[in-house]
């Protein structure tokens, strides 16, 4: 291959037609396809979520019947949880850069990687039909003995959808692992790593831990509805509050399988956008293993009022509280990266300070909640609703969103309208607040979740609440818009449309199949903006894109 | 990489010995994710073992302690036999590899007969969770239901691993009999290897815990 020009093949034009790209073994096409995947089940959770907005928007259970809003949120959690939060980044951004980022031509087993992608749209198309059949009415939870013996809807398809679908992660995450630690180039050590993939890295680990064991949670209970096995039937000897146990066990772990990614993301914008190496980078790399692990040490804390021992919850209380401490340092080294950086308003960095403004409210409201005493105030409240969407879907959106416009130059090749960009993430952070930021005073005031009712002093709250929620659905149509607009009208990016650091802005923009025309040898730290490259990336920096 | 088996060496690896490196920890990755995964159901026999000792103690009586042995040693006999098809592979011994594999393959089918023997007398004595499920013992009767789903489900989900050992076992196979493999390339086999011992592993921990445990605690039946 030689090196001139840059109107060359890339991984785009390599190849044509449909078979071309259902047969891809290149991690970037594989990357594209998710984006697809996961587009298509986050329209379809969004569907499920303003038909639940709408409802509540009068005291009066007047749009659907109860058990069709009891079908709505379940469908709308399980759409959102398994087939869009947890896949989103690293199958879109993780699949698409870590080979890139790390210098080296894909990831370690490029057929496997396939294999994850069909095994995510088996599980999406299996849950699907289960939708399609009449969905379920469980709560995105599943918890027996209501989903094993009483819920007369599509448990059995779901779960196995659900099941199947884990697989994807198991896969990905261990792909990640092996790539990030076998296929590195040359110079590249660990702590020249973009925190991106340390993040990323983290994630793995969770994912190839957690996951197996949510994994045989669902089958036991898969077989347990079906031929009444007794393991969670307390009137046969088993223990409903078990499945409680193995379901979080994963599942809250999930939620830093959900923010993990986008935390790498952050990390990679702020420094983009202050021209500034990030603060403490060992301690943020660290942060993310810290995070990971202590993941797995808290998950009694959904707990609280099922039964468990006092003295449990006041263990898992206390282990809750240890999460802040990464997840803190991860805050303030952002924060200290800002501090005499280079700022500059751009879409992505807009997306990052909202994430750091909407992970703060998540965060610190998670420490309310892991506190014993707190927490049985509210439990089961629209204070966790809102708690748990201001981290995992704050979180993980406002990275997702910023990371596809910050990379989307060098995924396409054209850049998208930035006013526009700036507009959609405007509309989203404030969109984002005024649905949810209202819920918390809801449910701090006593407003239940899953209810397609309520008192009428809580109506002006959800009005509110609702008319956020429509603000955040045309902040996310607008994306839809422009960026398939700039597929044909956007500008020609080049190679490094925002003069950024990291071997991804180095390389052809689309990268070509093969992701460098020369195998990159890396001699510089992460983010050098201050090293030989003068703060402004490699060799010619061109103008920012706008 | 020109010697040898270039063809071997997949476009994105820069020699084979990355290749081989990459490929083994990913497959130790996956047993790990495998260890998770049968954990969830160790688990929860070591809480119900431990909530009702003598519901498991009697249950246990009613598995055929004979045909579970004879797994054992068959399934021992076939680490063994996997071990040596490695051996052979490492030492480019192509007709040793295809038997030992084929003797492999032999004694993970003869367990999974032993095994269907077994299942088809619980389905004969009314062991078998479900509406059926019938302890011939009064002083525990239903308690028992519990102890056999969880063997139904450890040995089921042993088994399943069981027959996708054997389904991949057989593709080994016809790469060893079209001599894929010799002391260059050997990868797949050690892999392989590495999986068919975790199973073997889990019915090593399956077996006391199911048909040995507290069984002379327990006089009756």
């Amino acid at each position: 291959m030689s090196r001139t020009g840059t109107a060359e093949t890339n991984y785009l034009n390599a190849q044509h037609g449909l078979k071309s790209w259902l047969l891809t073994l290149d991690h970037k096409r594989i990357g594209l396809l998710y984006l697809m995947g996961v587009s298509f089940f986050f329209l379809l959770g969004g569907i499920f979520a303003l038909l639940i907005r709408l409802e509540l928007l009068t005291p009066q259970g007047d749009l659907v019947q109860p058990d069709t809003y009891n079908r709505l949120f379940s469908m709308h959690g399980i759409m959102m949880v398994f087939f869009f939060l947890i896949p989103a980044i690293p199958g879109v951004l993780g699949n698409f850069l870590i080979p890139i980022m790390i210098g080296t031509r894909d990831v370690a087993f490029p057929r496997l990687n396939l294999a994850s992608w069909y095994i995510f749209m088996a599980g999406g198309s299996i849950t699907l039909l289960g939708v399609l059949a009449g969905g379920v009415d469980t709560g995105w939870t599943f918890y027996p003995p209501y989903s094993s013996l009483y819920s007369a809807t599509n448990v059995l398809t779901v779960g196995i959808g659900v099941f199947v679908n884990g697989f994807s992660s198991i896969l990905t995450g261990l792909n990640f692992m092996v790539t990030i630690h076998r296929m590195r180039a040359p110079g590249m050590t660990w702590f020249r790593l973009p925190l991106f993939v340390w993040g990323h890295y983290a994630t793995s680990f969770i994912n190839v831990l957690g996951t197996p064991v949510i994994a045989i949670t669902l089958l036991l209970l898969v077989l347990e509805r079906a031929f009444h096995l007794g393991i969670f039937d307390a009137t046969k000897g088993g223990d409903p509050v078990l499945f409680q146990h193995l379901f979080w066990f994963y599942s809250h772990p999930a939620v830093y399988i959900m923010i993990l990614p986008s935390m790498a993301v952050i990390s990679e914008l702020i420094a983009a956008f202050t021209r500034k190496r990030v603060f403490g980078y060992h301690f943020v790399a660290f942060s993310s293993i810290g995070i990971a692990v202590l993941g797995f040490l808290v998950w009694g804390h959904h707990m609280f009022v099922s039964g468990q021992s006092v003295y449990a919850g006041t263990a898992f209380s206390l282990l809750t509280m240890l999460v802040a401490i990464p997840s803190a340092i991860k805050v303030f080294n952002w924060s200290f990266t800002l501090y005499q950086g280079s700022v500059s308003f751009d879409t992505p960095m807009l997306y990052a300070l909202g994430f750091i403004g909407l992970f703060m409210i998540g965060g610190l409201t998670g420490v309310f909640l892991g506190t014993l005493g707190f927490d049985i105030h509210v439990h089961d409240t629209y204070f966790v609703v809102a708690h748990f969407h201001y981290v995992m879907v704050g979180g993980t959106i406002m990275g997702y969103l910023g990371g596809l416009h910050y990379w989307w130059p060098k995924i396409t090749g054209r850049t998208y309208p930035e006013f526009w960009g700036r507009m959609s993430a405007m509309l989203v952070f404030v969109g984002f607040n005024l649905t949810f930021f209202p819920q918390f005073l809801l449910g701090y005031m006593g407003m239940p979740r899953r209810y397609h009712a309520y008192p009428e002093e809580w109506q002006v709250l959800n009005v509110l609440s609702t008319a956020g929620a429509s603000v955040l659905g045309l902040g996310f149509l607008l994306p839809l818009g422009y960026l398939l607009w700039s597929l044909k009208y956007g500008k020609l990016a080049g190679k490094n449309p925002w003069g950024a650091k990291g071997l991804e802005w180095t390389t052809d923009s689309p990268p070509p199949t093969e992701n460098f025309r020369d195998a990159p040898v890396v001699s510089e730290e992460a983010y050098d903006y201050a090293g030989a490259g003068h703060g402004d990336g490699g060799a010619p920096a061109p103008a920012r894109a706008h | 990489m020109s010697h040898g088996h270039s063809s071997a060496l997949a476009h994105h690896f820069d020699s084979l010995e990355q290749q081989r490196e990459a490929s083994t920890l990913g497959m130790w990755l996956f047993l790990v994710q495998e260890v998770m995964f049968f954990g969830g159901l160790f688990m929860t026999y070591m809480l119900y073992r431990w909530r009702d000792p003598e519901a498991f103690a009697a249950g246990s009586h009613d598995l055929n302690i004979t045909l579970g042995l004879l797994n054992t040693v068959v399934l021992i006999a076939s680490s063994l036999t996997m071990a040596m098809a490695v051996h052979s592979a490492q030492t480019s011994r192509r007709r040793p590899l295809i038997g030992y594999l084929t003797a492999t393959g032999v004694l993970g089918l003869a367990f999974l007969v032993v095994k269907y023997f077994e299942y088809s007398a619980k389905w004969e004595h009314h062991l078998v969770p479900g509406p059926l499920f019938h302890f011939s013992e009064p002083a525990i009767g239903g308690r028992a239901e519990v102890f056999f789903s969880l063997y139904f489900a450890m040995t089921g989900m042993h088994a399943l691993h069981m027959v996708i050992g054997i389904a991949l076992l057989a593709w080994i196979l016809r790469g060893a009999v079209r001599g894929r493999f010799d002391a260059s390339y050997y990868n797949p086999v050690e892999n392989f290897g590495l999986y068919w011992h975790f199973v073997d592993i889990v019915w090593i921990f399956l077996f006391p815990m199911l048909y040995l445990i507290g069984r002379h605690y327990h006089g009756g039946a």
